[in-house]
């Protein structure tokens, strides 16, 4: 083997390590640093420690904060609720966008990826005095319903990819064979787009897991009704030092969920891109 | 079960999908709707399956119209061209799909997808997913799907086009003898001809949502009632000369620069006198020969067991079938002989034809 045959293959794998290196580094930090002292640079100073995961057991805040069990209840209520609501009217709308003729559709149907390309922050204040006329405010139910919101026109452009490339004949030889159309939607067309339903119902746990600008700015912010990314600031107080080793931790707990939810579901989100490209046009 | 269309329109807009369609199947017939991309033969099956409602005119099954009735109370099967199978399901439960939607009890229904499945050849299949199957075996799947609720009326779409020409064959061959096995009435859409001519009782000829000709192969081919029809059935295709007919000394000759053909009075008296007509002639019609209508040879095109050769007569071209054994060359001179009573007529205007008409 000649030399240029052994580097030849080779070399795409060191552009791809090039290029993931800082990634791979930076969470490589994020765990070190949770787990130590103090750390200069990527070492750490004064050995191991698990004092910074603490917050597990008492909350740093003292008396008033709710525990870190609590806000992750929270954090996972919003994002099961915000999931649910997501993927339901996704497929709802997704299917009429797809199959059924109704006046308007072509203009909903630029409205929704317009909205889907619009930079939410913009909408923020607008937001404000809507939830505030409508006494929303500060309220789980505000906040929900403003994710969801956000979350919907990729949803139902989305969806409306997947139901597009489910055949007309399949939904016609049901028909043929005997069923009612709500029947052809929920055994023959869901089934089928089951992969897309599942990689949609992922992204909207995530983004609602993970969601930080509206909680903060609707706030169902500090106190009991925190979510974890809320929580998280709380450590940046404007009075003490930021502690940095129990933010990384915090930050690396956050994680878990969506790390496990990544490494089982890989497939189904490659599939989502796919899906998506194809439909979308 | 008998089926009859009537004035069958479907618009959309001003897109005309089927464009008042008059036919009648009889009961046990097997229909082959024959034409080319775009002329509606799938909006029709789909009024009939009930999948569209026609814009006009009625569709009746045994006399009695059924343009209300869903899909689901039609009692009608049907197989896609793209097989249509439910990907999530194995064989055998897209097979009893129809059967579980109608509540036949659990064992009834496994037996009869089963019986069906074994008549199709794919009985060893049934727990395997479509994506498992090969094109052919998925044929066959969306073939005992439509079969197994015994229907009244089987529609086909184009449910050949997808396989490979040796399948295809043999395909072809089982889909008419299980169709006269059972005696089901059928529609059979297809735009290839030959899959229409060897299949069909009778052929439906379609071009722009209009029907162009309803008649039994045979006389399809031999007396083709408009242009349209010469030009699309058979193959290689008929040859069209513009003629003009004369009478002379009691002959009726078709004549162009360098062309004169003596044809039979029958023809020669209804083409006679209308000035410039297409006369059209098919390749097999003719033979090379040492006497005849002068031409040269512009190509040579084998096909295997003939040679097909274009051969120029003045300012016209046709297409001859030869004998590739004769090593004919571009360029050689020969001489063509017409089997003349094989000869057609049609008036260039309305491309009717001059001499089967009622
Ligand atoms: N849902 C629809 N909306 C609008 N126009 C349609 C629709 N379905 C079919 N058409 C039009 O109606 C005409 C007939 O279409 P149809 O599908 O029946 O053709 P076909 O004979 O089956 O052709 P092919 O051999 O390509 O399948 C075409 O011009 C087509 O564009
Ligand atoms: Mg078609």
């Amino acid at each position: 083997m000649t030399l240029r045959q052994r580097i030849g293959p080779a070399i795409p794998y060191a552009l791809l390590v090039i290029t993931v290196l800082p990634i791979v580094v930076g969470y490589f930090w994020l765990v070190l640093n949770s787990f130590s002292a103090r750390t200069e640079g990527l070492l750490p100073v004064g050995g191991l420690a698990l004092e910074n995961w603490s917050f597990l057991r008492e909350t740093p805040f003292g008396r008033g904060y709710p525990s870190i069990w609590r806000v992750t209840l929270n954090t996972f209520l919003v994002a099961i609720s915000m999931t649910i609501a997501v993927v339901l009217v996704s497929s709802l709308a997704g299917y009429a966008l797809s199959r059924l003729n109704f006046p308007g559709r072509k203009s909903f149907l630029s409205l929704t990826l317009i909205l889907h390309a619009f930079p939410s922050v913009t909408l923020l204040i607008g937001i404000y005095f809507v939830l505030r006329t409508l006494k929303l405010y500060n309220t789980v139910l505000g906040v929900g319903l403003v994710m969801i919101g956000f979350e919907l026109p990729f949803g139902i452009w989305l969806m409306k990819g997947f139901f597009d490339n489910v055949s007309w004949d399949m939904e016609r030889a049901a028909l043929i064979d005997g069923a009612s159309r709500l029947r052809v939607w929920w055994e023959i067309i869901i089934p089928t787009i089951k992969p897309g339903i599942a990689a949609l119902a992922i992204f909207a746990f995530i983004s609602g897991w993970n969601a930080w600008l509206i909680p903060k700015t609707f706030t169902i912010g500090a106190g009991q009704q925190a979510t974890l990314s809320v929580y998280l600031e709380n450590f940046q107080g404007d009075t003490v030092a930021v502690q940095w080793g129990t933010v990384t931790a915090v930050g690396l707990f956050q994680l878990i969920p969506v790390a496990i939810f990544f490494l089982f579901t890989q497939d189904l989100l490659l599939s989502i891109y796919a899906g998506g490209a194809k439909g979308g046009a | 079960m008998k089926v009859q269309l009537e004035n069958l329109t479907k618009r959309w807009g001003s897109v005309v999908g089927a464009d008042h369609i008059n036919l009648e199947i009889d009961d046990g017939e097997f229909v082959a709707f024959l034409g080319p991309s775009g002329c509606g033969k799938t909006t029709t099956l789909l009024m009939v399956a009930g999948i569209y409602k026609p814009t006009e005119g009625y569709i009746k099954f045994d006399d009695r119209v059924v343009n209300h009735l869903a899909p689901k109370d039609r009692n009608v099967g049907m197989v896609f061209q793209s097989y249509a199978l439910y990907p999530h399901m194995t064989v055998l439960q897209n097979i009893s799909y129809p059967l579980k939607l109608k509540k036949v009890p659990k064992e009834e229904m496994k037996e009869r997808a089963q019986r069906v499945a074994d008549m199709m050849g794919i009985g060893h299949l049934m727990d395997r997913k479509p994506a498992q199957l090969s094109g052919g075996q998925q044929q066959r799947v969306a073939l005992g799907r439509a079969l197994v609720k015994e229907p009244n009326l089987l529609m086909f779409d184009e449910p050949l086009s997808n396989l490979d020409a040796r399948l295809r064959l043999s395909m072809r061959g089982e889909i008419k003898r299980l169709q006269m096995e059972l005696g089901i009435t059928s529609i059979y859409v297809t735009h290839d001809q030959v899959e229409a001519m060897t299949m069909a009782d009778r052929i439906a000829v379609m071009k722009e949502g209009k029907l162009q000709a309803y008649s039994p192969p045979d006389e399809l081919y031999d007396q083709p009632r408009t242009f349209f029809v010469a030009a699309f059935v058979g193959n290689p295709p008929m040859n069209f000369v513009d003629v003009e007919v004369v009478r002379e000394d009691g002959d009726y000759h078709a004549r162009r620069e360098g062309f004169d053909l003596i044809v039979p009075s029958d023809q020669g008296e209804k083409a006679v006198g209308k000035g410039s007509v297409i006369m059209g002639i098919r390749p097999e019609d003719m033979t090379l020969a040492d006497e005849g209508i002068a031409g040269e040879i512009y190509v040579v095109e084998p096909l295997g067991r003939d040679d097909l050769i274009d051969v120029r007569i003045g300012g016209a071209s046709v297409y001859v079938l030869a004998d590739p054994t004769l090593h004919l060359k571009i360029g050689d001179p020969v001489k063509l002989n017409f089997d003349a009573p094989k000869v057609q007529f049609f008036d260039p205007e309305t491309e009717q034809s001059l001499l089967w008409t009622d």
